[in-house]
């Protein structure tokens, strides 16, 4: 089976990526992609640059088992997730999330759907670097919010 | 029993990154964080109740009833905040 989950330092591409997803299988009709990316502020603050920390291990595990759920819940063909760690700089790419199935419907939400759990639910760390200094990233209860959308109760950040 | 203990973001930075725990047979991960509460400084204040504080067992997400054993991997860091 081609690899499914990377944690890693190297920034990747999405076509690149998207075509190994596609690739050899005749069924795929639909892909759907989603890439976070460190944004330039947060919580009224500039950020000039962001550290991103995992618990090795856990996480690979943790993201495996989002993707055999959503296989579980939607007819997807399969699905991809890169995360980066390390240190990283305004505009740089943090995640992706692909997903190919038949039709439209399937990728669309499967995508949502390991994004929201991905917010909630692996052990990913964000430190940012700001004016007044470097500080951890607050959880947001929005995030445990939109999970609740599928079902799953999280009690990450409440 | 003695538990492995890992600590991740600002409570690694706070309490390094990991350490070790002697705890009474079939204790559970609520009366491990609350034994190293019972540590003093600077335990007391990084688990504090009523801080956000989350609980992985053997690298899987865990309530602080879980049980724990002999050789478990227990670790303790803030909500989580990737994607």
């Amino acid at each position: 089976m081609a690899q499914r989950v990377s944690i890693q330092t190297a920034d990747f591409d999405l076509g690149a990526e998207v075509a190994a997803l596609r690739a050899g299988d005749g069924g795929v009709g639909a892909v759907c992609s989603f890439i976070g990316t460190v944004r330039d502020r947060s919580d009224g603050s500039a950020v000039s640059a962001m550290e991103l920390e995992h618990y090795p291990g856990m996480t690979e595990a943790a993201i495996e088992a989002m993707i055999d759920e959503a296989h579980r819940r939607f007819d997807i063909r399969a699905a991809r997730v890169i995360h980066r760690v390390g240190p990283l700089n305004v505009g740089d790419q943090i995640v992706l999330v692909a997903v190919s199935s038949a039709h439209r419907g399937e990728s669309f939400q499967a995508c949502e759907f390991l994004m929201d759990y991905l917010k909630t639910q692996a052990p990913f760390w964000k430190k940012e670097t700001t004016p007044e200094g470097a500080r951890w990233v607050d959880a947001r209860v929005a995030d445990d919010a939109a999970l609740a959308r599928w079902g799953i109760q999280a009690r990450n950040a409440g | 029993m003695l538990i492995r203990l890992r600590f991740f973001a600002s409570l690694r930075e706070a309490l390094g990154p990991e350490a070790s725990l002697e705890l009474p047979e079939g204790a559970s991960v609520a009366q491990a964080r609350d034994a190293l509460i019972a540590r003093g400084e600077p335990f007391a204040a990084a688990l504090a109740r009523g801080r956000a504080v989350r609980a992985a067992l053997n690298q899987a997400l865990c309530d602080e009833g879980a049980a724990l054993k002999a050789g478990d991997e227990l670790a303790f860091f803030p909500p989580v905040t990737g994607g």
